[in-house]
């Protein structure tokens, strides 16, 4: 059968089993927007392409497929790129396919051409530019095959407008052969048994949990094997929801703004297991002052990752599913012949930490609204399936500490490249993507304005979700740092609470505009809110401008050196003194 | 900080080397010699690297790089393992009594002139880096006008091929014993 390229373009995604994308068209791309026509797959139009690429982000975060993004040569490409990196850094699969201007003025500074796959090499994990049409299918295949596969990521296809013009015949390869890309995902059972026998030895043993248990789908492996042994669980930022929050063994979030008991707990563990982490800075704080009498298991995916920062006394490389089932099985045989350790004091230990440092805020009735405050109300009204999208700073911080979670997939965000203006097209990509599911995205008034303009996208592609802007008015993480560590000289933070006004451009662009003040208007508010179903809701939260986000580990400090509160005294029993179980 | 051999055989698609070069740039790894070349296997290019940094970093450089989807197989060459070479032209200024010893220094290096003119001479040298350096560090007496090296290129001594072994620290990372349990070409 002969197609164009463009045809085979559809084709492929089609067997790929790609049912919605996001994208704008432009110039070199455009022969490929006539097959979507007769294409099964939806394409939501985006307002910008960085919306695009978050959205297609969104969607993988919540569904756990590959997310899908297209734009045009030069400028379009170029647009992609913050979502590429935010995908490389967070492990999102996604793939991008990228208009190019035709083969025979590529390298002349044509019109709209920019070298994208040179621009994109760093913050992909693959790139291809494909020079024949008949090479089209076989890229779309291998792209998607790299995206899903080993530690996931984005890959960017970049096609020439003749590639996608000129005809070629149909051919789906039905395998992908790759000599150089054979990721390891079964664990080796050697270290599975070294790993089990420091389980079964110590005595404040620390599940750590990142992203990858939840990119793996090992949560309810991860689930038995944490009460099977009773290992007390931090979730990192990117773990959120891996979890239940609830549970009397999760700990909550460790890291620069994690819980006290968190952060403490790994701090004074005699073992790790960090199963699909990366032991970044933002979790260990100073490197050198981490964990300083843990030893480690290390279980990932990718090879690179064991070792870069903190040496493991156990690698296992290894898909985390496979892995943590294999150490469920370990450990329970080990503890059928001799017993559950006895952990009692290792675990009284934890919760008289949780009882002595629990998360606080302090919210007056006549005060100033509390961000933590609004957040706790909105998942008082929320379930566990409620989708919950931030942007990058503070308001990302507090969901991230008051949100309790309870299911994997129900939290997104951007944590290793810190990408302001993340929240509202990923929470596109996430409600188009898990359309019975509540969407609320989380976002700062900073965040908000770099990407509102997807709200338009929301409206017209009928795909709504809440956004609640925790609006202080400021860059409120920046504005923290100035008053902690810049002697409260304030520079270029400052916002405004009324520029613009959010319910007014939230209805300009077709959805409902809220607005809640003081506390006692939040309860009304989020129901109004939750009451609209046909149209995406903004929420204009005004929360007091000068609230910090605690706990926190000052940049480059030592994790004993936590300050919980606003009155920036350590806590009372000093941690690095504190008793041990 | 020290000099480490890497052969690195990476299938023969455009943007290889930049791929592999923008991995060292962008790691913060410092590259000291780069050589390319085709192989036995059409489709394939081998990639001798010299890279200058610790035993630690170079097992983040040697994972990194077999995260690059084009990158087959890499080798890290142990001191005294491997055979290493490379070649360098010199043109040398050559006036007067000066021509004689050149050509006396040529003779016992057993390098050959390869250019001839009423000033200079062209000196094309092979060998172990070492022995290079010091005829360079000779001819530099005379002055020289301009120097070419190709970098260096390793084969691993023995009778196997790159593809049969490797990987060996990277999959000592990993958990496995020996680099014939290790099917790990990437993630």
């Amino acid at each position: 059968m002969k197609v164009t390229g463009a045809q085979a373009l559809f084709k492929a995604l089609e067997g790929e089993g790609v049912d919605i994308m996001f994208g704008i068209p432009g110039g070199a791309i455009l022969p490929a927007y006539d097959p979507l026509l007769d294409s099964s797959v939806r394409h939501v139009l985006c307002r910008h392409e960085q919306g695009a690429g978050h959205a297609a982000e969104g969607y993988a975060w919540a569904t756990g497929k590959v997310g899908v993004a297209m734009a045009t040569s030069g400028p379009g490409g170029c647009n992609l790129v913050t979502a590429l990196a935010d995908a490389k850094m967070d492990s999102v699969p996604l793939v991008a396919i990228t208009g190019q201007v035709p083969t025979p003025v590529v390298g002349n500074d044509a019109f709209q051409e920019a070298d994208i796959t040179g621009i994109t090499m760093p913050v992909t994990k693959h790139n291809f530019l494909v020079t024949d049409p008949g090479e089209v299918a076989e890229t779309i295949r291998e792209a998607f095959h790299i995206a899903r596969t080993g530690r996931p990521g984005p890959v960017l296809v970049d096609l020439p407008k003749d590639v996608l013009v000129n005809e070629t015949t149909w051919r789906w390869p039905d395998r992908v052969d790759l000599p150089g890309y054979k990721p390891t995902t079964k664990g080796n059972m050697r270290q599975v048994v070294e790993a089990t026998k420091l389980i079964m030895e110590a005595k404040r043993p620390v599940l750590y949990v990142g992203g990858g248990v939840i990119k793996a789908n090992a949560t309810e492996e991860l689930f038995e094997l944490a009460t099977t042994g009773h290992l007390p669980v931090v979730t990192t930022l990117m773990a959120r929801g891996a979890f239940p929050d609830a549970h009397e063994l999760c700990l909550g979030m460790p890291g620069m703004h994690g819980v006290y008991t968190a952060v403490t707990a790994m701090q004074k563990a005699d073992l790790l297991v960090a199963v699909g982490a990366r032991f970044d800075d933002r979790v260990t704080g100073k490197l050198s002052a981490f964990a300083p009498d843990a030893k480690i298991v290390h279980i990932d995916i990718d090879p690179a990752e064991i070792g870069k920062n903190r040496v493991a006394d156990v690698p296992i490389v290894g898909d985390c599913k496979d892995v943590t089932a294999k150490l469920v099985a370990e450990l329970t045989r080990r503890q059928d012949e001799s017993g559950i350790p006895d952990r009692s004091a290792w675990l009284a230990q934890l919760a008289e930490w949780q009882a002595q440092h629990p998360l606080r805020y302090d919210q007056q009735d006549d005060g100033p609204l509390k961000p933590q405050y609004a957040i706790e109300r909105l998942r008082a009204h929320s379930d566990g399936d409620t989708i919950v999208v931030a942007g990058v700073g503070q308001h990302q911080m507090w969901a991230s500490q008051f949100w309790s979670f309870e299911k994997p997939r129900t939290w997104i965000n951007s944590g290793g490249l810190g990408t302001m203006g993340f929240a509202v097209p990923a929470a596109l990509g996430a409600a188009a993507g898990q359309p019975d599911r509540r969407v609320i995205a989380i976002d700062g008034d900073g965040c908000f304005q770099m990407t509102s303009q997807e709200l338009a996208t929301s409206t017209t592609e009928k795909i709504p979700f809440i956004t609640a802007i925790i609006n202080n008015a400021n860059l409120g993480m920046v504005r923290q740092w100035q008053e902690l560590f810049y002697e409260e000289r304030y520079s270029q933070v400052h916002l405004g609470y009324d520029v613009p006004d959010y319910v007014k451009l939230a209805e300009a662009y077709g959805a409902v505009g809220l607005r809640a003040e003081r506390p006692e208007d939040v309860d009304t508010v989020i129901e109004k809110a939750l009451s609209v179903d046909d149209r995406s809701v903004v929420i204009d939260f005004r929360c007091d401008d000068m609230e910090m986000c605690f706990p926190m580990v000052p940049a480059g400090a030592s994790n004993d050196d936590i300050i919980t509160g606003p009155e920036g005294l350590r806590p009372q029993a000093d941690p690095a003194e504190a008793p041990i179980a | 900080m020290s000099l480490h051999t890497l052969s690195v055989l990476v299938e023969d698609k455009p943007g290889v080397l930049t791929r592999v070069a923008g991995l060292f740039s962008a790691r913060g790894f410092n590259i000291d010699s780069l050589a390319v070349g085709p192989t036995e296997t059409e489709g394939l290019s081998r990639m001798t690297v010299v890279v200058n940094v610790e035993s630690k970093s170079l097992e983040q450089v040697t994972k990194q790089l077999n995260k690059l989807i084009n990158v087959i197989k890499i080798l890290e060459h142990e001191p005294g393992t491997a055979v290493e070479r490379e070649l360098m032209l010199a043109k040398v200024r050559a006036k007067g009594d000066a021509r004689a010893r050149i050509m006396e220094i040529a003779e016992v290096f057993r390098v050959s002139i390869v250019d001839v003119t009423k000033t200079t001479l062209t000196v094309e040298a092979s060998g172990k880096p070492e022995k290079l350096e010091a005829l360079r560090e000779l001819l530099s007496e005379y002055g020289i006008v301009e120097l070419s090296r190709t970098g260096r290129i390793a084969l691993a001594r023995g009778d196997r091929g790159i593809r049969e072994k490797g990987g060996l620290r990277v999959a000592k990372a990993a958990g496995a014993e020996d680099a014939s349990d290790w099917d790990g070409g990437g993630v």
